[in-house]
This record gives C-alpha cells, sequence and structure tokens, in this order.
C-alpha cells in the first residue's frame, strides 16, 4: 500500500477509471438485469411468462422500468419530515455500492490489481459499511411519519442487528484457518491452495484441509442464511411484507426515490453473492488451480486476467440465481421464528464454530 | 363455538432442521422451470399477438348483438323484454311501426333504435335467453373499446354488423302469414 | 252494510270451496265468489255490462240440495244446512245467481279441467303475435293461460286466418287473429256508448267481430273498448308501440281536461307519461272515461316545455336560476302600491295552489283576483261543459261568486294603467282569456307560470315552469262537489316546479317565511282557515275522494248505469 500522501494522478485515474467501470458498467446494469432474471425466472418457476414484450424476450424491460421510475411523480407526502425522506433512499443504495470496493474481482490487469481498494481489513470494512444501510431503512420509516413504514423499519433493523452477529461471527474460522483479512491474498491463497468450500488441490488437499472443511461449510451456511437476512430477501423479508405492512419501510415511496430502496435491495444482493465467493468459491479463481498466478505480485497475462474477471461475476450470478431461486421456493418466516433463528441457533453455532476450528487447529498444527 | 381442533403434525429432528424441506421445494421448483423452459407447460396466450377468436366455442357470452334472418328481415320485434330483463339496465329500445309499403309490414313492430351500453352489459345472456324471436345472440366479440362513453354504446348498426345473419331459426313471421 | 236502513233483501246460504257465506239474493255467483276470495278466471263478464256467458271461462262446479223422494226429508246438519247433490255439468258463473243452500267448487276436477279445455280452444286460433302485441304484460289470455292452460299446443292444422291490423276508428286498431269472441267491446259500445257499429259476422272458427260497413267507432269513448278488451284484438292508436306496459309506473290520479275530475291511472316511465288509464269510480266515471281526456297528456312530453326559469334580459329571455328569478319577480312585485297588481289564477289549479294564490294575493297587496273559464260542450256521458277542472275549488277558495268575471275589470284596469303589473298562474292570457298582446305590452310588469312556452310567457318579465297535472299533489274539486287527490307520477322536467312551490317562494321573497314544505302543509293551512276542508288531512284522501259539497249536479252515465243494475241487467 503507498501511502496516502502520496496518491499520484495516475493512480487517482486509475482507481477512478475502476469504480466508474465496476460500480456503473458492471454492478448496475447486474442490478437492472437480477431485476428481470428475477421476474423471467419466478415466471418460469410458476408456470408463467413474465415480461417478454420490451425488446427480445423483454431484455429492455430494464429501461423500459428505469425510464418510468424517472418520468413518474415524484410525490413527496404532506405529512414526512422532508429531510430523512429526502435521504433515507440515497442511504440505503450508497452503503450497498461502497462495499464493492474491497471486493477483488479479477486478478490482475495490464498490471493493475483488479481490486477498488486493495485494503487489508476488507470483510471488517464490508460489515462496517454495510451496517450503514440500515440507517437508510430506519430513516425511511421514521421520516415517512406512517405506521406501517414505521413498523417495517423497526423490524428491519432489529432483524440486521441480529445477523450482522451471526454474519460476523461465521466469518472468523475462515479468518482463523486462513490468517488473513486482505480479501485480495484470501483469493490468491485459495485459487493456490483450494477453494474453502472444496478443499481438492494444493496444500488443502490433506486430511488438515478436509477436517477443516467442516466449521467452513458451517460458517457458510450460516453466512449466506444472514446475507439473505442482512439484504432484506425472502424468506427473511419481514421489513417489507406486504400481508402486514403494505409495502413495509418503502411505503410512502414513489418514482425513482422508490425504485433507490428498490436498486439498493438487490445492489446489497450482488455485493453479498461477491463476497460469499470471495470468501468461500475462490472469487475469481479457476478450479483445480488452472491458471493460478504464483503470488498476488506475479504477473498475469491478459487473457488470465481476463478469463478471472469473467470466473468471478460467472459464479457471481449463479450465486444471484439462487438468491432468486431461494425466494420462489420458501414461505417467509414468522417474526419471532426469525429472531429465534438468528439469536437462539445461529449465534451459538457461530461461536460453537469457532471454538471447534480453535481446536481443530490446535490439533492440526 | 364450533371448534375444529387440528393436530399439529409432530416433526421429526431432520424435519426440524428444515433443509430437508427447503431443498425439496427447490426440487419443485427446478421441475417447474425446467418444464416452462422446454415448453412442456402450457402457459398464457400472447393476447395481442395470439387472439381467442378461433378457440371460442359457439356459446361463447361475448357482446349481444343483434341478428337477421335469411332473407335480411331484422329479427328483433322490439317487444322489449331484454330490456325489461336486462339486469344492469343496459339496453334501451325505441319502437316503431313498420310502414304499411314495407315488405314485412305483416311483422308491424320493429326497433327504431336498439341500444345496447356495453359499458353496463355485463353479458349474462339473459337477453338472448328471454328473447322471443331468437333476435339477439351473445356473439363472439370481445374486446369492444372506446374513447369515450359514447363510442361504447353500440347502435343498431353496429349491433346488426357485430350479429350478421343467422339461419336455421324458427321463422314463424315468414310462414302463411 | 246496516239491514235497518235499507230495504230488507233476503239472505242466502252459499257453500263455496267447502265454506258457507251469506250473500243477498240475487248476487251473481261470480261476484259472491269474488267477495268470498276466490276469483273466478273470466273474458266476457263485467260488472259494467250486460252478461251474454259466451266465454265460457268461468265455469265453475255447481250443486243444489237432491230432490227428496216422496216421503222422504232431507236432514239438515248442526248448521241448518241441507247435503249437496254435484251437478255432473259444469254452470257458467256470471249470468246464474245464487240460489238458497247452493255449492259451488271454484278449485275442484272439473273445474280445473273446464278452464283447461276452455283455454286450449281460445288458443287454438290465437297468433303468436305476443312480442308484438301491446296487450302483453296485461293479457288475460296470457294470465291464464299461465294459470290454467297447456304448456303446449296439440293444434296441428292451420290457424284460421283473419283481417289483421285493421283501423275500425281513427283511434282504435283491430286485430281480429287475436279477437277471442267476449264482445265486451260491441256490448259497450250498445250499452254504454250509445253507438253500436261492432259486431260479429261469420260463424265458428270464422267468426270474425267488424265495423259496420260505411261506419266506424268514432265516439268520444271508443279507446274503452280497449281497456275492456282482455286480449290484444283491440289497441290504441295513441298507445300502439309506444311503451311496453311493464315498464309503466302507475300514479292514481284524476283527469283534469274537464270538471268530471274522471279518476285514472298514470302509466308514466322515466319521467315521461305514456298513458291515461281510467280508474273506476262509481261515484264519478264508473270505470269510463272520455278520448278527449284520455289523449290530453301530450302536451306534457312536447318539446315546447319550460324547463328552467326565464329572466327577459336586454337580448330576450335568458335562463336563471330559481333564486335569481324569484328574486326578480319578488323585487319588482314589491315596487307596485296596493292594487297595482292583479292575480289571473285557473280553474286547472289544485285547491292547494288556490290557496297559495290567495295568499301570494294579500302579499302584494292586491284585490284583483279572478281565474279563466274555459267552457266547452256537454255531452250526455261524462264530459261537463265546465273545461276546468276545479271551478269549485276556485270558487270556494278564492270567495268567486261568477268566476271570470273580474277579467274585464282586470282588462279594463290595464289599459286605463290602474293595474301596472300581471301575474299570470299556469294560464295563457293571450288565447285563453281575451287579453291581446297590446294589453300585455302596457304592463310594467309580467310574471307568468306555465308548462309550455306560449305567447304570455313570451310577452312575460319573468317566466317559471309550472308542472303539469301528473308532476304535481294536490286536490281538486269535480262539479258533483267531490273532493280527489291528484298524485305525482314523477318530477317534471328540468329545473320545474309545482305551482304552489313557486307561490310560496314568492310569498316567502316578498315577506317571510310560512312553515310550508309540502303540499299537505297547504292542505292543513286550508283546512284551518276554509271550514269545508276542516279536519281532513291530504294524505287520508281515499283513492275514490270524499263527497265535499252538495251541487245537485248528476252525471247522465251514472244515471243509466244505476238505472240498468237496479233492474238487473248488470252488476254494477
Amino acid at each position: 500500500m503507498p501511502p496516502i500522501a502520496s496518491i499520484d494522478l495516475a493512480s487517482l485515474a486509475i482507481s477512478t477509471a475502476k469504480i466508474i467501470g465496476l460500480v456503473f458498467l458492471v454492478i448496475m446494469p447486474m442490478v437492472a438485469y437480477s431485476v428481470w432474471a428475477e421476474r423471467r425466472v419466478s415466471a418460469a418457476i410458476q408456470d408463467r411468462v413474465g415480461p417478454n414484450r420490451v425488446g427480445w424476450a423483454g431484455l429492455l424491460q430494464p429501461m423500459a422500468d428505469g425510464l418510468k421510475f424517472i418520468l413518474k411523480e415524484d410525490f413527496t407526502p404532506g405529512h414526512v419530515r422532508k429531510g430523512y425522506y429526502w435521504l433515507a433512499p440515497a442511504l440505503t443504495m450508497i452503503p450497498s455500492l461502497l462495499t464493492c470496493a474491497v471486493l477483488p474481482f479479477g486478478s490482475r490487469l495490464f498490471g493493475e490489481k483488479m481490486v477498488i481498494a486493495d485494503l487489508d481489513v476488507g470483510p471488517l470494512f464490508v460489515f462496517a459499511i454495510a451496517s450503514l444501510s440500515v440507517y437508510g431503512i430506519v430513516l425511511a420509516g421514521w421520516a415517512s411519519n406512517s405506521k406501517y413504514p414505521f413498523f417495517g423499519s423497526v423490524r428491519s433493523s432489529s432483524q440486521m442487528i441480529s445477523y450482522e452477529i451471526a454474519l460476523g461471527l461465521s466469518i472468523i474460522p475462515l479468518l482463523m484457518i486462513h490468517g488473513e483479512l486482505n480479501l485480495g491474498r484470501l483469493v490468491q491463497e485459495q485459487a493456490v491452495n483450494g477453494w474453502a468450500l472444496l478443499p481438492l488441490w494444493g496444500e488443502s488437499l490433506s486430511l488438515k484441509g478436509f477436517v477443516l472443511a467442516i466449521p467452513v461449510f458451517v460458517s457458510f451456511l450460516i453466512f449466506t442464511t444472514s446475507i439473505f437476512a442482512e439484504t432484506n430477501r425472502l424468506p427473511f423479508d419481514l421489513p417489507e411484507c406486504e400481508t402486514e405492512l403494505v409495502a413495509g419501510y418503502h411505503t410512502e415511496y414513489s418514482s425513482m426515490k422508490f425504485a433507490l430502496f428498490f436498486l439498493g435491495e438487490y445492489a446489497a444482493m450482488i455485493i453479498g453473492s461477491g463476497l460469499a465467493v470471495t470468501l468461500f468459491l475462490g472469487g475469481w479463481s479457476l478450479p483445480f488451480g488452472w491458471l493460478a498466478p504464483e503470488s498476488t505480485t506475479a504477473e498475469v497475462p491478459l487473457w488470465h486476467g481476463l478469463v478471472h474477471i469473467g470466473a468471478f461475476f460467472a459464479k457471481v450470478i449463479v450465486f444471484i440465481v439462487f438468491f432468486i431461486w431461494v425466494r420462489w421456493c420458501l414461505p417467509r418466516f414468522r417474526y419471532d421464528q426469525l429472531m429465534r433463528l438468528g439469536w437462539v441457533w445461529f449465534f451459538e453455532i457461530a461461536l460453537a464454530n469457532i471454538a471447534l476450528t480453535a481446536i481443530l487447529l490446535a490439533i492440526f498444527k | 363455538m364450533a371448534t375444529i381442533v387440528v393436530k399439529r403434525p409432530k416433526l421429526k429432528w431432520w424435519e426440524k432442521l428444515y433443509l430437508p424441506a427447503l431443498i425439496g421445494g427447490i426440487g419443485v421448483t427446478i421441475r417447474h422451470f425446467v418444464r416452462t423452459l422446454t415448453g412442456r407447460t402450457k402457459v398464457t396466450m400472447q393476447y395481442p399477438e395470439e387472439k381467442w377468436n378461433d378457440h371460442l366455442p359457439e356459446w361463447y357470452r361475448g357482446a349481444p348483438a343483434l341478428v337477421t334472418d335469411e332473407q335480411d328481415r331484422e329479427r328483433c320485434v322490439a317487444c322489449q323484454l331484454c330490456e325489461f330483463i336486462c339486469p344492469p339496465r343496459a339496453i334501451t329500445i325505441t319502437p316503431e311501426e313498420i310502414a304499411s309499403d314495407d315488405k314485412w309490414a305483416k311483422v308491424e313492430k320493429r326497433p327504431r333504435e336498439f341500444e345496447i351500453d356495453m359499458i353496463r352489459c355485463i353479458y349474462c345472456g339473459l337477453c338472448e335467453e328471454v328473447c322471443p324471436e331468437q333476435a339477439i345472440f351473445l356473439r363472439q366479440e370481445y374486446a369492444i373499446t372506446g374513447t369515450s362513453r359514447a363510442e361504447m354504446v353500440h347502435d343498431k348498426k353496429k349491433l346488426y354488423e357485430i350479429g350478421g345473419k343467422r339461419v336455421g331459426l324458427v321463422n314463424k313471421w315468414n310462414a302463411l302469414k | 252494510m246496516s239491514d235497518e236502513q235499507k230495504p230488507a233483501v233476503e239472505m242466502v246460504d252459499v257453500q263455496i270451496d267447502g265454506e258457507w257465506h251469506q250473500f243477498p239474493k240475487g248476487t251473481r255467483m261470480i261476484e259472491a265468489c269474488r267477495q268470498a276470495g276466490r276469483d273466478v278466471p273470466h273474458y266476457c263478464y263485467h260488472p259494467k255490462l250486460s252478461s251474454p256467458g259466451n266465454c265460457r271461462m268461468c265455469l265453475v262446479e255447481m250443486g243444489m240440495p237432491p230432490r227428496p223422494r216422496p216421503g222422504e226429508e232431507l236432514k239438515p246438519d248442526e248448521d241448518g244446512h241441507l247435503p249437496i247433490q254435484w251437478i255432473p255439468r259444469p254452470a257458467i258463473a256470471c249470468a246464474n245467481t245464487v240460489a238458497p243452500n247452493m255449492g259451488i267448487r271454484t278449485d275442484s276436477e272439473l273445474t280445473r279441467a273446464c278452464r283447461h279445455g276452455v283455454m286450449e280452444l281460445l288458443l287454438i286460433n290465437h297468433p303468436l303475435d305476443c312480442p308484438i302485441c301491446d296487450q302483453a304484460g296485461e293479457c288475460r289470455l296470457q294470465e291464464f293461460s299461465v294459470e290454467h292452460g297447456n304448456g303446449a299446443s296439440r293444434f296441428r292444422e292451420n290457424k284460421v286466418k283473419k283481417p289483421k291490423n285493421v283501423a275500425i276508428g281513427p283511434r282504435v286498431r283491430l286485430d281480429d287473429e287475436r279477437c277471442i269472441m267476449c264482445s265486451r267491446c260491441i256490448r259497450f259500445a250498445d250499452e254504454i256508448a250509445d253507438d253500436p257499429v261492432l259486431g260479429f259476422t261469420d260463424r265458428g272458427s270464422h267468426t270474425t267481430l267488424a265495423v259496420h260497413p260505411g261506419r266506424e267507432l268514432a265516439n268520444n269513448y271508443s279507446l274503452n273498448t280497449v281497456d275492456i278488451c282482455p286480449v290484444g284484438a283491440l289497441t290504441s292508436n295513441d298507445f300502439r308501440f309506444q311503451m311496453r306496459v311493464w315498464f309503466l309506473k302507475e300514479t292514481e290520479s284524476i283527469c283534469t281536461s274537464c270538471g268530471r275530475g274522471c279518476n285514472l291511472t298514470i302509466g308514466g316511465r322515466e319521467g315521461e307519461v305514456h298513458r291515461l288509464t281510467p280508474r273506476q269510480n262509481d261515484a264519478v266515471n264508473s270505470a269510463w272515461m272520455c278520448d278527449h281526456g284520455r289523449l290530453n297528456f301530450h302536451y306534457l312530453n312536447s318539446e315546447l316545455r319550460l324547463t328552467d326559469p326565464l329572466i327577459r334580459g336586454e337580448a330576450g329571455h335568458e335562463t336563471a336560476t330559481w333564486a335569481q328569478a324569484l328574486k326578480t319577480a319578488a323585487a319588482a312585485l314589491a315596487g307596485f302600491g296596493p292594487n297595482e297588481v292583479a292575480v289571473i289564477a285557473s280553474g286547472r289549479l289544485t285547491n292547494e295552489e288556490l290557496f297559495m294564490a290567495r295568499q301570494f294575493a294579500a302579499a302584494v297587496k292586491s284585490e284583483f283576483i279572478d281565474i279563466v273559464p274555459r267552457l266547452g260542450e256537454a255531452d250526455d256521458y261524462l264530459a261537463a261543459a265546465d273545461r276546468n277542472p276545479n271551478t269549485l275549488g276556485a270558487k270556494l277558495i278564492l270567495g268567486l261568486e261568477n268566476p271570470g268575471a273580474g277579467l274585464k275589470s282586470i282588462r279594463d284596469g290595464i289599459a286605463q294603467g290602474r293595474i301596472k303589473a300581471l301575474v299570470a298562474l299556469q294560464e295563457n292570457l293571450v288565447d285563453d282569456a281575451g287579453f291581446s298582446a297590446g294589453d300585455l305590452g302596457k304592463l310594467e310588469f309580467l310574471l307568468a307560470t306555465y308548462p309550455l312556452a306560449n305567447p304570455t310567457a313570451e310577452a312575460a318579465d319573468v317566466v317559471l315552469p309550472g308542472a303539469g297535472f301528473a308532476e304535481k299533489r294536490g286536490s281538486m274539486i269535480n262539479l258533483t262537489g267531490r273532493l280527489q287527490r291528484l298524485n305525482r307520477a314523477h318530477a317534471g322536467p328540468g329545473q320545474t316546479r309545482e305551482p304552489w312551490e313557486i307561490l310560496r317562494d314568492l310569498i316567502q321573497e316578498l315577506g317571510g317565511g310560512n312553515g310550508i314544505y309540502r303540499a299537505d302543509d297547504v292542505f292543513a293551512a286550508m283546512a284551518a282557515e276554509i271550514k269545508e276542508f276542516a279536519g281532513l288531512k291530504l294524505a287520508d284522501l281515499p283513492a275514490d275522494g270524499v263527497a265535499l259539497l252538495d251541487t245537485g249536479e248528476t252525471v247522465p252515465l251514472l244515471d243509466r248505469e244505476r238505472e240498468r243494475k237496479a233492474k238487473g241487467v248488470i252488476v254494477g
């Protein structure tokens, strides 16, 4: 890491290019198309057709929706606290996009690391920023000055706080095993020595690797489930549960402000998928060490770099489809079940998992 | 108060784990997904491109319309029974006497105006059922649109246009009169 | 009915469907059954006409006590009734009278079979005209066919063809195929209208109702034949194909075309009058009314109807709201001194309206109030010479000795400039009251109410649309002194108001409230002031009215009816 004071224009330009490239050229279109995918996949699951009118197979539907959202009347009800009401959608969207800064979405391209900010505290940064999105929801509920949004936001905040603990604890075994908080190096390690969930090559192709895969798998289950809860996706979408709360915290929102909540949810889903892929599924690396660079500093041929980027997003897309799929398979949890699952089961299991990892690590020193 | 006690099934420990049900559910959805994608599931008709026209049965209850007989006589004699029976009062008939020099003067009566307000019509078919002259039928016409209330009122001309000629009915006025 | 006052009529015991009743001797069996609540279906029988007994629909099973063998005595039961021996052949109920210890069965096997058979025969040649027949919906043939008829016809031959759509008079159309030969119309024309132009020709299946060659059914009562025709053989040219009868909302009211005040039923639908039919009142019109009165309603549906208050502006009349029009009129009238305003009321106003007119005249400090007399020719039946329906009411309420006598002094007053303003209530002064356009031109202010646009309204400064007779509620006194009620069939078109409402509002504009909200309130105020009305309430007036004054007036048609009834020709 170069010292902050010595940021030069070239690296600034490169960073800006990476931000624009990742956020606006990749994440945002992915958000739009995951909405389309959600609608088409759910339609297929439910024996329907889904949006197929705009463009071929409805592929231009996201554009049409976006245009519609922009053109719709942006109505601000008279009874809301205007400042917070306006702030809330931004606060939901921004943290989701911020967290993508530390995700390594590729190895190297033109000698540049394919990560916006190569922090040494990647997962911590992600959790820290992701927690902020709860403010957006709480503010939305509070500023709407209306009972359903309020209920929704209260639910949301307690749900997110609860699952953040499980989320944080769930990845500790992984960090213990790798002794690494830098996501880039974590991926490099997995590329060479087997994915956390797939210890089938390199160093992890050993008894130790197989045994340690048990706590990692438990971690993965808790992590994935908690990501569902963190992103307010079914089966944990109680904050916007329509049968009870109309539309939850965004009941009073319309037009593009509503769209920001909507996009924020999908952005969080994409980032969550990216994190899960990075931590458990080897990030941008290919299985069995194919095309794996020797180290994080080693030069990578151009086509290797491109393949790695492709691999990362392919994995993310698979994960997103999994997200979508789960939504159309499971009924919504009851609120007490949700809380019970978070505090009684996941919290305890995650703690036990840490202890188990510690013991296993002590045994297989 | 009558109560029904529904016994809550006692779950086994693996059922309580939730995961088997989850996997089963995913299995169900995958089956539907694949079937839909491979075209084995029948899905909704793509309406504006595909139309119902050829699929509708003869007895389909679409827009009510007036019909003429083989000799192009308007079958309606303005008895106003349909106007009477019509539950939403969609029908308005103004009768008139058929002029004595008309070919069908012996029928004596016909509608001068026959209006069906298609905003009101509920396609119940009582008009067809009550008609003693077999003059009004619910036809296959189902896409009835207009840009104003007035346009949604079908007048006599429009009703005969939709109804057309209908053969094979009892022609009591033609016989021996 | 108290027997002490009437000459003793012998009462006979009759068993009807197993129950014993008592009827005066001479009662027709059909009437006895009706009074016992067992209606017998019939076509030819009409209580106001003679009974030829030719439709055979009223056949009932009848029985009498058996003739005892010599030396044998019939044993009465504990109530004193003798046993009944039922006669195997049915008898017509319309032309036979009850006898002591008679038995009648209106619902027996035999009676039902008779009705069934008669219906089947009547329907043999009847055409399937119901969809185009005006009688459909109030047709006895339809009703009895449902009650007593067969579901399907067994007749496989060709039906007999007869003349259809024949104009037998200027107002009546005949369809011979529908005729069931009950002869009611023939008897009416002969017995009531004294115009025997109808009759049957040919025989058997081919019997045809016809009008006498070279004559037509043109008398002023011809449309009554349409009413009494139990099927659709006779239809009214006026009502023909206008509206199906089942749509008509029926309102009981009275005719306002002359002083007779014939009781009638208004058949209207959605704010439009479609026909008037007579309503039986044996003290006024029996069961009939004249064609003139019956058809005198078309002006209510006329295009000339006034629908909005009009105020004369610089460019002629302009529509205004009631508030504006009343304010304008009251402001103008308040500017005149005593007796500078004259009020011309009308003999077509109800008592309530006349009472309000009197109040109004007092409010504008005028002694000039009169009505426009309207005379026609009386006939020997119902029509009266006085063509105003409420002359008696005007005399009584306005205190007029000689209605119309004051009109000349009003005209003179206008000519001399003493009378500067005129209020015409539901009258057309130019055509009916002898006023010229020049007279009206001299006025400083003319207020007119009328249902239709007319020359008076044309000359008026303020025109207020007044309701017609079918659109208002109130009471009138006919020439025999009978107080009868008009009921409102529906609201008048547009902004039309009832005349009493207009007068009330004008009085309120001139002087303040008077606590009158309904026609009934006016009647109550009137009953408090005029002794003849004391104790009466408008809502409580019976449908056939109450005798209020004794005028000595007689109705020729009713006199003859009483005569025939006394002779036993009709039931009455």
